[in-house]
């Protein structure tokens, strides 16, 4: 045996992928990552699935990576290959979702020369990325990309750029395997301080009206850290919401779960927070779309905050106690600490509290009105609900993913989530076109399971190309589209904010969805009253191939509970008979929200 | 950790000299500024340069101005990039030594010159080139020295100054990773 085997760039490339447990590269080829693609043709321990649009595939690797717990990974070429992945790169991000993006680069002798398809790419991502790499030396290749596998899933995970240069994947050197040495300077704080616990502990014993917000870090943790969450909720008795990054969590059928907080949140959850005297946040990061107006923030509690990212803490609201940690080793430990500290909590004034909860609770806040004469117009929230109806009939493990707008909401709110990683959504960046390609990398790690996009018509026009993949590969997903004909959410926005002058937001022109799915191998379905909407679900449940269900439900649905940009949680619309002053804004919109997001 | 810095909501505002230790690659100013442009902070001076060619280690000095609450974020945010090493709030964490080098260059004739020349002198200014018009003056010392001689100089047929921004460094034997 030699002692030093030499490889290329580009089979250096492919035996650290081998070495990291990688199985699935999304990608894209192009003239600078031939080399790789070469590779690629010649071994078969790495399956690559070829999307239509290198977004598409920077969403699918994000829906691999979130409904597995592993880092996802693309391969794209330079110049646009790369510049098409930056939404991908960025909604990855913002979510904290670990992936590694391969791009191509024009060979290093022409760096800076405005070359064929040449772009800045490490430029261009350099803040769409958690971090990225130009590796110039052939031997750097291995120990930059194991760098990077370490970088995307340790600490808070996000995406990682490698460029790398034609001529890096072609001439030869050496692979040195797996790292030995720790990262020299990137390791985060995984265990928690015991003071930190300690005075988590001593707040939360004291507590009479507790309450447990649980995000994305949770989910991003493991599984391990939903059941240790599960279990501490239980042993304190305490209600516990969810952030829409943090959906699965905690299990939506448990009677503490007080569903999602938030803009639109349930009364029950939003409430709580603002009355509440001592908050636990675990693993969310007090974003604008929870907290509302920052000043009436849950103005009268102790605010505990654990979290992975240390830049999270008093980012946005001051706390009084941090916890710097990775949250199942967090939960574990707070765990550990109640069971061990004396003290009792004031279960007293927690059966009140629970009292309190229970009558917002009772408003039902997410009640919605049927008309069940077969001939009836769908309402959306009612689709969603007998899609997860019929969803549970099948027995299969299901997962949702969404596109941005109403219908992500409604099925926020209306989708019982039992367990983690299985609800793929974009939170942060609020990605219109995110669904469907994340379904696809979804279906790709599960192959059995039942995948759901839940998606808007006009979202789904915005990577419906991907459709061609599902056709490739043979993936039944199922895209369920709440049909309204508008930007729904922009239109509610419109009616609510902006006196109901509708500008640009109706979808006009749309496609015949079920031609559309026909010509892309799938099957098309349509309901368009209630009467035929169980039928519809029936059937693309039933069939194994790829669906697109068009749902033409109400144009008008307006999608409720909502806090408006800058009003603060007790100054909820819950519904269009509480909208006060149709034309010009409802109660808690201000000239200072307005302005805001 | 219960943070015992708590930052307040008081708006007033500080000024941070904060030094980064960070790994001597390509890019890393880069992540460092557009960290700041991209958030919003301020930069009244920054400063880079290798400091251990073995380690390929580099230090950067920014100082920089904001509430006491955006001062903790720009330290935890410095500390989450990948490559940094180690992040130092040299004015919170006890007395330090802060320096910049500055060129002044001051044309003039006569009196004028003369006068330039007396200040200087007692700036302990060098001059580091002579013209029969003209004087260029290295300076070394806190800022506000530097800003005093510029001003006295403005009369005197200052034409130009180049500064390096502000170094710093903690009194006493501990070292930065100490
Ligand atoms: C890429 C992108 N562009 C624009 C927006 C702004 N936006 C948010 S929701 C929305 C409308 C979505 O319409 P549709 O997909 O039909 O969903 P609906 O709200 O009707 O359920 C728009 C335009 C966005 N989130 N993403
Ligand atoms: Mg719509």
């Amino acid at each position: 045996m030699p002692a030093t085997e030499m490889l290329s760039g580009a089979e250096i490339l492919l035996r650290a992928l081998k070495d990291q447990g990688v199985d699935t590269v999304f990608g894209y080829p192009g003239g600078a990552v031939l080399p790789i693609y070469d590779a690629l043709f010649q071994q078969n321990a790495i399956r690559h699935i070829l999307v239509r649009h290198e977004q598409g595939a920077v969403h699918a690797a994000e829906g691999y990576a979130r409904s597995t717990g592993k880092v996802g990974v693309v391969l794209v070429t330079s110049g646009p290959g790369a510049t098409n992945a930056v939404t991908g790169l960025v909604d990855a991000l913002m979510d904290s979702i670990p992936v590694v993006c391969l791009t191509g680069q024009v060979p290093t002798h022409l760096i800076g020369n405005d070359a064929f398809q040449e772009a800045d790419t490490t430029g261009i991502t350099r803040p769409a990325t958690k971090h990225n790499y130009l590796v110039k030396n052939v031997d750097d290749v291995g120990r930059v990309i194991h760098e990077a596998f370490y970088v995307a899933r340790s600490g808070r995970p996000g995406p990682v750029v490698v460029d790398l240069p034609k001529d890096i994947l072609i001439n030869k050197g050496v692979y040195a395997g797996m790292p030995t040495a720790p990262h020299k300077s990137y390791r985060p704080v995984l265990d928690p301080d015991p003071a930190a616990i300690a005075t988590a502990i001593r707040m939360l014993k004291s507590a009479k009206r507790p309450i447990i917000y649980a995000g994305g870090g949770v989910i991003n943790a493991g599984p391990e850290a939903s059941r240790l969450l599960t279990e501490f909720v239980h042993l304190t008795g305490f209600p516990c919401t969810n952030t829409l990054m943090g959906l699965g969590a905690f299990p939506a059928s448990d009677p503490q779960f007080l569903g999602m907080l938030g803009m639109h949140g349930t009364y029950e959850a939003n409430l709580a927070m603002h009355g509440c005297d001592v908050m636990l946040n675990i693993g969310a990061r007090f974003d604008d779309r929870v907290t509302g107006r920052l000043r009436d923030f849950s103005p009268g509690s102790l605010k505990i905050h654990a979290d992975i990212d240390p830049s999270s803490v008093n980012k946005n609201v001051r706390v009084d106690c941090a916890i710097i940690g990775d949250a199942g080793r967090i939960l574990a430990a707070l765990i550990a600490a109640w069971k061990a500290d004396a003290a009792k909590p004031d279960t007293g004034a927690l059966a009140a509290w629970w009292k309190q909860i229970e009558q917002w609770r009772a408003r039902d806040c997410l009640r919605f009105r049927q008309d069940m004469d077969p001939s009836s117009i769908i309402k959306p929230q009612h689709a969603i609900r007998r899609l997860y109806e019929l969803a549970q009939e099948t027995g299969k493990d299901t997962f949702i993913t969404t596109e941005v707008g109403q219908h992500q909401m409604w099925a926020a709110q209306f989708w019982k989530f039992e367990r983690p990683n299985r609800w793929m959504t974009s939170g942060g960046l609020g990605t219109m076109g995110y669904g469907l390609p994340a379904a696809m990398g979804v279906q790709i790690a599960h192959p059995d399971a039942l995948v759901i996009d839940i998606a808007g018509e006009a979202s789904i026009l915005m990577n419906i190309q991907e459709m061609g993949t599902l056709a490739q590969y043979r993936l039944p997903v199922k895209v369920f589209i709440l049909n309204n004909e508008y930007m729904g959410m922009v239109r509610q926005w419109q009616e609510l904010l902006h006196g109901g002058r509708y500008s640009e937001s109706y979808s006009a022109a749309l496609p015949d969805f079920v031609k559309l799915a026909e010509s892309f191998h799938a099957v098309g379905l349509r309901a368009t009253k209630v009467g035929e909407l169980d039928d519809v679900i029936r059937e693309m449940l039933r069939v194994d191939k790829a669906v697109i269900a068009d749902i033409c439900v109400d144009k008008g649905e307006n999608c409720f509970p909502m806090i408006p940009s800058g009003a603060a949680h007790n100054e909820m619309i819950l519904g269009a008979e509480d909208e006060g002053p149709k034309k010009g804004g409802g109660p808690g919109v201000t000239e200072e929200g307005m302005v805001l997001v | 950790m219960l943070k015992v810095l708590m930052p307040d909501h008081d708006l007033s505002t500080r000024q941070a000299v904060i030094s980064v230790l960070v790994e001597n690659e390509a890019g890393v100013l880069a992540r460092v500024i557009g960290l700041f442009s991209g958030r919003g902070y301020n930069i009244d001076s920054l400063t880079v340069a290798a400091v251990d060619e073995d380690k390929h280690l580099s230090r950067i000095t920014i100082v920089t101005s904001g509430t006491a609450m955006v001062i903790e974020q720009i330290k935890a945010q410095l500390d989450r990039l990948v490559p940094i090493h180690k992040v130092a709030d040299l004015t919170m964490e006890g007395p330090h030594i802060a320096r910049e080098m500055a060129l002044f260059k001051v044309a003039g004739v006569g009196e004028k010159r003369v006068e330039a020349l007396r200040i200087a002198d007692a700036f302990r200014a060098r001059v580091v080139d002579a013209t029969t018009e003209s004087f260029v003056f290295e300076m070394t010392g806190a800022t506000d020295k530097l800003d005093a001689f510029a001003a006295l100089m403005r009369p005197l047929g200052l034409v130009e100054v180049s500064r390096t921004g502000v170094v710093a460094i903690a009194r006493g034997p501990k070292g930065i990773h100490g």
